[in-house]
């Protein structure tokens, strides 16, 4: 079975990548990844508001305790060889395109404009392949308009087409008022790939303490189905690459994705719960989906069951959603 | 032959001396202790970074638990062949004496490097003189001293070099501070110039002379009245050999180098008359200021001792011309007693003999004096005295000289006007606070001019003894020759102060010489400048012709994206002011310069700092001030009228910058100072202080609980007290039912703030229509200032609750309780300040205090004024430090005192029954003293059995009225951090607890020796970076709980305010109330720690929530019970421990800098968590009779 699949025109030996997660901020993870055949990596996400936290963090360090007191000129060794900033993040793109083939994709999630425009840049020329714009944007104002919203990611684009020649993934929200129009307008300013979806984690309240919880949940396969309901709108009708990435666990997601129309499927929950070898179950069962049906390529089923391919297009639309309720009375 | 290939680096004399020592060693064993623990800092730095010694060997570097611990390995691996060094100071070297008389005994080639301090004797000081060096002089080690820092680079390799050859161990010495943290330019030696001193066959006959089992003997026998005389006196002949080695060893140096040394090296004119004998850094003073005395027509000289010991007869007569008519021998010690100090006994002995052996015809007049100690200032000024002093027909002999010592008049009198000429040098003057940048800026400024130009640069620091708030001066000179100026400026072309309200607090101006320039970094525009300035700096600018710059480095750092960091922005205007170098050439140097620090740091931080540097020109500007003065002169000395006599005489003066003119008259002869002063030092550090929210708040106490200053207080009192309240004295109804007269207030001490902000974190109460508003939040404290100084006065005289009503087991009682331990000058947010200030709070009307030397005896203990104070009656903490490493022994003498006490007064007691009357002997012997009110009563009982003893006379009575206060139970607290616990007390600890006496231990827990600069200690946690341990400490936290536990009769506790306060608060109490020994081992957050402080509290929590720092406590009492003792107050661990280290550099550094072994030493810190919960978890279900019994 052919298993290759091309990616904003990358070429990936299996259309199963790993999404940004924490497994990867290790290099030695990165090659088991690539050894139990990830067609790519995205690294764990920077947070423009991170790294700013700790250039704070290391200033205030470094002033409250240098040469304050004849005793004690400094207090923690190693501080100059310390990486403030995106240094870091760099190294680990460096270090993960010496030790794999597989492309790596850098993810970048910022809150200024000068974040996005320096950090990508900074990663292009770190060797990332491309790179994954997570645009982890709320509109708590209730003054932002609609368009304004929209104009914001359309400006984040943008700009970082014009800093980058490499390839830039869009990872979105579920919650555009006209998602298709929107993912459009996204590929005319520039975008390579859409991704769908970001999670975003929704607060919980201590109603004892009276706190905000934050705690996180593993994505769950019941939850594919509206990202598998966009691609499958999407699929041929705007032209970029498609990626999946929410409630992967097992081969069977993954092959619902890509007979929506998904270029790539992406999965992390399944590998913090089953580790990094899972991948090769994950191909494996994909090969063997494939070999059963007769598919001697993913191309040969890739969007095959979109709206666009299938006998009844309005499975997808109003018609299937009152289909549904009335099969439940 | 001189090397042409010179390389050129300003650097200080601790790391010039280091540079050689790890470069021609095997071996270092170090230890931490001002001004000394940058050498051995820098030599375990490089070892953990891989550099090689001239063998291509990287030293095994290796920290011990003390100095006494360093000596004996440097005393085994020398034993056993390898080429051995260590570095100390003062009691460092006082604690490896005994090693020393060993290894010179043994004939053992080594040198150790001494940065001289001053000992402890009335009061401790950190500061550089020759008292230490002086005391190691009878070992046997020869002492080679160093005036510079280019002669602590050059001796360090003279030294190792004689030492091998003459097989006589060297202490190598240069004055702490004044040369140890002087920047100078100098030639660094290359590691081929090193090698070709150090020949191969040297160091194969120090191996050879190693223990080896395959060729065995044995050295270090015991030797008995037959023998041991003669084999004394075996050494002889190496001693005698010792100054014609060092002499050849100099040569060669000269050869090799071009730089020239003497043993003795005498400078002046050939017919000198007057001539003084100096050693060390003050040297310098005294040549420049013969030359000038010479050029007036003088005829001077000075021979400057580099050998020391032996001290030769032969080179000194040599060196002393013939025409010296009188001499003083200047030393930088004291010798209370002797018939001279040291070196001018040497001097009067060595020209007596030479005199009897017709070596010389005429004895000159010999005279000694004292001078510098504890780097007290030596002037060209005091030279001159000197030698005017000598011209005398009869010169004073021990006199003193930079002091006025009007009770024994030993000082001599100096113009402190006279000056040598200062025209070739460029002299700036820079007032910052510790943490603004400021020295760091001036470092890298002496980098730039002295490593890119041929000017001569020198950096001297001087620092103010409190740790949050701290001020800081530097002193930087540049000249087209070398520096040779060891001494403060006094006349500066150029004034910066980079903290604007210091122009309120600091006499600065003073020291501008006539038209020089002031930069002034001000908050306020160009045009409102000179109406913000004091009338008396005004008036000083206008009578200089005072050129006055101006620059907003906040806001140009804030809008450059500096984060507030000023350093650059007024490093910039320097340059650009200055006229050191041209202009648009220095610009360029410090974008080099910036290019080069921050290449780490990436492109970013790179042109951030490029930004300010440009937008530093934009912003600067010169101010065209009118020439009368328009505002009043401010008083620079702010001491309360209210304040005791010694304060407003002698304290003040320290306080305002003036103490060097406090006579000894003034004095106290002992040591013995007044508790308490920190009250009248209103440092107003903070610019944002608590303001507290009465409508709010629920009166829970736990902002006073955790201030570190005591700034924060509460009362309850009856509302008749509002009658006579200033305007906005606030107040609430008390929180307790059935007290509706009862106002509660809680009032901060807005001038002794530090701004920490932990009241604010700690604060359960929100306004639930805002929930950013607490009951207590940090605000501007100007708009409040005069408002709450009189609300403070106000507030002063309500009377503290009656100790007996008070609930003593909760935080919230505890806020009632005054505070004995107040406004020291501890780091903002330090988290060891708390449970003192607790301490004081539940004993301190009877608490002894035995302070181990670190952060706790500096902020509890440095002058000018100190943080124990005492409640209305006069009692309050009787506190005292002896050493570090003596501490818990100390501790314990206080004890036995208190119990040997008591028990003569029983005895008397029941002695004088008849007279007393037997019923109220009884009353008093029998008094139960568990609770306050218990406690009360007998004070009162004390009081009145006092008042009848004054009236009696027999011998008795007198003795019992001399120690009838023991009859009230005391509290003896051993107090100090895990540097004394864990490491170099603990020896002292460990018998203090098997002792079985009433000791109560507090041990300030940082996990790191704080006061020195963060060096590793055992108490250190697994896979946290420290000094020492840059790669990471490996091993385990020691776990001296369970040590102390296994004992059995010892009550222990491990508590952590932040994280859980109320059990604290409970383990102080019990372990109090325990007759028997305690230890309580205190989480003490710390600025070492690397995070911001304000988040101390979080971090405690979540110490414990991973399993860090489980709370318990061991009581045997509960043993006795026959309950299980072991009692574990926090609940089983919530968090992975990385969640709670990650917060902090310490920590996070190592992820940075090896994340392989970063995360290989987490798993192994969380595997030896969970093993530890595991392990007490099992104790804490265990039946009392698996614990041992008490007796």
């Amino acid at each position: 079975m052919k298993m290759q699949t091309t990616y904003m025109g990358l070429e990936l030996n299996s259309p199963i990548i790993v999404s940004a997660c924490t497994l990867s901020e290790q290099t030695d993870n990165i090659v088991r990844m690539e050894d139990n055949g990830a067609g790519a990596v995205v690294l764990f996400s920077l947070f423009e508001e991170q790294i700013r936290k700790e250039e704070a963090l290391f200033n205030g360090v470094v002033s409250e305790t240098s040469y304050a007191f004849p005793e004690a000129m400094d207090y923690i060794p190693g501080l100059d060889d310390f990486k403030v900033g995106i240094d870091e993040y760099l190294e680990n793109i460096r270090k993960a395109k010496e030790k794999v083939d597989m492309p790596v994709i850098a993810s970048l999630n910022g809150i200024t404009n000068e974040g996005w425009i320096d950090y990508s840049k900074q990663m292009e020329q770190a060797g990332a392949d491309a790179i994954e714009v997570n645009i982890f944007f709320i509109p708590a104002d209730i003054a932002m308009s609609a368009p304004e919203v929209e104009h914001r990611y359309l400006n984040i684009i943008e700009n970082l087409k014009q800093t980058v020649k490499i390839p830039v993934a869009v990872k979105l929200n579920p919650y555009f008022s006209a998602m298709g129009n929107m993912s459009l307008r996204m590929k005319n300013a520039g975008a390579d790939a859409l991704v769908f979806f970001n999670r975003f984690y929704q607060p919980d309240f201590d109603i004892n303490e009276l706190i905000i919880k934050t705690d996180l949940h593993y994505s769950e396969s019941s939850e594919i189905r509206l990202p598998l309901l966009w691609i499958a709108l999407l699929y041929g009708k705007v032209k970029l690459s498609l990626a999946a990435t929410t409630g992967v666990q097992s081969a069977i997601e993954v092959i619902k994705y890509l007979l929506a129309g998904a270029d790539v499927v992406m999965t992390a929950s399944s590998l913090y719960k089953n580790g990094i070898p899972y991948l090769k179950t994950m191909n494996k069962e994909l090969n063997d989906w494939m070999h059963m049906m007769g598919f001697d390529n993913v191309d040969a089923f890739r969007g095959i069951m979109s709206q666009q391919n299938i006998s009844d297009p309005t499975a997808y639309e109003r018609g299937n959603y009152i289909k549904i309720l009335e099969g439940i009375r | 032959m001189s090397n042409k290939n010179k390389t050129v680096a300003t650097i200080d004399g601790n790391e010039a001396a280091a540079y050689v020592a790890y470069r021609i060693n095997e071996v270092c064993a170090i230890y931490p202790i001002t001004p000394s623990s940058t050498m051995a800092e820098l030599a375990d730095e490089w070892a953990s970074k891989g550099i090689k010694n001239i063998w291509g060997n990287v030293p095994d570097v290796i920290e011990m638990q003390s100095e006494g611990g360093a000596a004996g390995t440097v005393h085994g691996a020398l034993q056993t062949g390898s080429l051995t060094t260590t570095f100390t100071a003062s009691q460092g070297l006082m604690l490896m004496l005994p090693n020393m008389y060993k290894i010179a005994g043994e004939l053992t080639a080594t040198v150790f490097h001494v940065a001289a301090r001053s000992l402890a004797a009335q009061g401790l000081s950190i500061f550089g003189d020759h008292q230490d060096v002086m005391a190691a002089r009878t070992t046997g080690f020869a002492m080679l001293s160093s005036a510079s820092v280019q002669e602590a680079h050059d001796f360090a390799l003279i030294a190792q070099v004689a030492s091998l050859r003459s097989r006589i161990p060297f202490v190598h010495f240069f004055d702490g501070f004044r040369t140890s943290h002087e920047v100078n330019k100098l030639e660094l030696l290359g590691d081929e110039q090193i090698k070709s001193m150090v020949p191969d066959d040297l160091i194969f006959a120090h191996r050879k002379r190693g223990l080896n089992p395959d060729h065995p003997f044995i050295r270090g026998t015991a030797q008995n009245p037959d023998v041991y005389f003669q084999g004394r006196e075996t050494v002889n002949s190496f001693y005698n050999n010792t100054p014609g080695i060092v002499e050849e060893v100099m040569n060669d140096f000269a050869k090799l180098t071009g730089r020239k040394y003497e043993l003795f090296e005498y400078s002046g004119a050939a017919d000198a008359e007057e001539v003084t004998i100096i050693m060390g850094s003050g040297s310098e003073t005294v040549e420049e200021t013969v030359n000038a005395l010479n050029r007036s027509g003088r005829k001077t000289g000075v021979i400057v001792v580099r050998l020391y010991r032996p001290f030769s007869l032969a080179h000194f007569i040599k060196a002393l011309p013939a025409t010296a008519r009188s001499i003083a021998v200047l030393d930088r010690t004291k010798e209370s007693g002797a018939a001279g100090e040291p070196m001018y006994q040497d001097v009067l002995a060595t020209l007596v003999e030479a005199l009897q052996q017709g070596k010389l015809k005429k004895l000159p007049n010999i005279v000694g004096g004292r001078y510098g100690l504890s780097s007290k200032e030596f002037t060209p000024a005091m030279v001159k005295a000197v030698y005017d002093e000598l011209k005398k027909k009869q010169p004073k002999n021990g006199f003193t000289i930079g002091i006025n010592d009007d009770v024994t008049f030993t000082s001599l009198e100096y113009d402190p006007a006279f000056k040598l000429d200062e025209s070739e040098w460029r002299q700036g003057l820079f007032f910052g606070l510790g943490a603004d940048g400021t020295v760091g800026a001036n470092k890298n400024t002496i980098k730039i001019i002295g490593e890119n130009t041929d000017l001569f640069a020198q950096g001297y620091f001087v620092y103010d003894s409190k740790k949050s708030g701290a001020r800081t001066v530097s002193h930087l000179r540049f000249g087209p020759k070398p520096i040779r100026a060891p001494y403060l400026i006094s006349k500066a072309d150029f004034i910066a102060c980079h903290q604007f309200n210091f122009v309120e607090k600091v006499e600065m101006l003073e020291f501008a010489s006539d038209g020089a320039s002031f930069l002034l970094n001000s908050p306020h525009p160009k045009e409102e400048v000179w109406d913000k300035l004091p009338g008396q700096i005004q008036k000083q600018i206008i009578d200089k012709k005072i050129k006055l710059y101006v620059i907003d480095a906040t806001t140009v750092a804030k809008e450059t994206g500096m984060s507030g960091r000023i350093n650059t922005i007024m490093q910039t205007c320097y340059f650009a002011l200055s006229g050191v170098l041209p202009k648009e050439d220095a610009i360029k140097q410090i974008k080099k310069s910036i290019e080069k620090t921050y290449f780490k740091k990436g492109p970013k931080v790179i042109e951030q700092n490029f930004k300010a540097v440009d937008e530093t020109l934009a912003h600067l500007h010169e101010i065209n001030y009118p020439k009368k003065v328009s505002a009043a002169s401010v008083n620079l000395l702010t001491v309360s009228d209210k304040a005791p006599v010694f304060v407003k005489e002698v304290t003040a003066m320290m306080m305002s910058g003036h103490g060097d003119d406090i006579p000894v008259s003034k004095m106290t002869v002992d040591g013995t100072y007044p508790s308490g002063t920190t009250q009248w030092e209103k440092r107003n550090v903070s610019d944002l202080v608590p303001i507290w929210e009465p409508d709010l708040c629920i009166q829970c106490g736990n902002c006073a609980f955790v201030c570190p200053h005591s700034v924060i207080r509460a009362k309850f009192y009856n509302e008749k007290f509002l009658e006579k309240a200033p305007e906005g004295f606030q107040s609430a109804p008390i929180n307790a039912r059935g007290f509706p007269e009862t106002k509660y207030s809680l009032q901060v001490y807005v001038e002794d703030c530090t701004g920490c902000n932990l009241c604010v974190e700690v604060c359960p109460a929100t306004d639930p229509g805002n929930r950013n508003r607490k009951a207590i939040n940090m605000d501007e404290k100007e708009p409040v200032l005069e408002k709450e100084k009189k609300n403070i006065g106000f507030f002063e005289n309500i009377p503290w609750n009656d100790r007996s009503k008070i609930d003593f087991s909760t935080v919230h009682g505890a806020q009632f309780l005054e505070p004995l331990f107040e406004f020291s000058g501890a780091c903002a947010g330090c988290g060891e300040t708390p449970y003192l200030k607790l301490l004081s709070q539940l004993f301190g009307d009877r608490l002894l205090v035995a302070n181990a030397t670190g952060c706790s005896s500096i902020y509890g203990g440095n002058l000018p004024t100190t943080p124990w104070a005492k409640n209305k009656d006069g009692r309050g903490p009787a506190w005292s430090n002896s050493l570090f490493e003596d501490n818990a022994e100390f501790g314990l003498g206080m004890r036995i005192t208190a119990d040997k006490q008591l028990a003569v007064a029983r005895q008397l007691l029941l002695q004088l029954k008849d007279e007393l009357g037997e019923a109220y002997v009884k009353e008093i012997l029998d008094a139960p003293q568990t609770l306050e009110s218990e406690l009360v009563l007998q004070h009162q009982r004390v009081d009145g059995l006092k008042e009848k003893l004054r009236s009696m006379t027999s011998s008795a009575a007198l003795h019992l009225l001399s120690m009838a206060d023991q009859l009230v139970r005391r509290s003896v607290w051993l107090v100090g951090g895990d540097g004394w616990a864990y490491d170099i007390g603990y020896g002292g600890l460990d018998h203090a607890l098997a002792s079985g006496r009433n000791i109560n231990i507090l041990v300030l827990d940082t996990e790191v020796y704080s006061n020195t600069g963060g060096q590793s200690s055992k108490a250190t946690p697994t896979a946290a970076t420290a000094k020492f341990a840059a790669g990471g400490k490996t091993g385990g936290k020691k776990d001296l709980a369970m040590q102390a536990i296994s004992y059995g009769n010892v009550y222990v506790a491990r508590v952590a305010f932040g994280a859980n306060a109320q059990q604290a608060l409970l383990a102080m109490r019990e372990a109090e109330a325990y007759d028997g020994p305690s230890i309580i081992l205190a989480y003490s957050h710390c600025i070492a720690h690397g995070y911001d402080l304000k988040n101390g509290l979080d971090q405690q929590h979540k110490a414990v929530a991973s399993g860090h720092w489980p709370l318990l406590r061991y009581n045997p009492v509960l043993r006795k019970k026959n309950q299980n003792p072991f009692v574990l107050d926090s609940p089983r661990p919530s968090m992975a421990l990385k969640d709670y280290a990650y917060n902090e550099l310490r920590y996070k550094v190592l992820t940075m800098t090896n994340p392989e072994v970063a995360d290989k030493l987490m798993k192994h810190a969380q595997d030896l968590v969970n093993l530890k919960w595991k392990t007490y978890e099992e104790l804490a279900t265990k039946k009392a009779s698996d614990f041992v019994p008490v007796a």
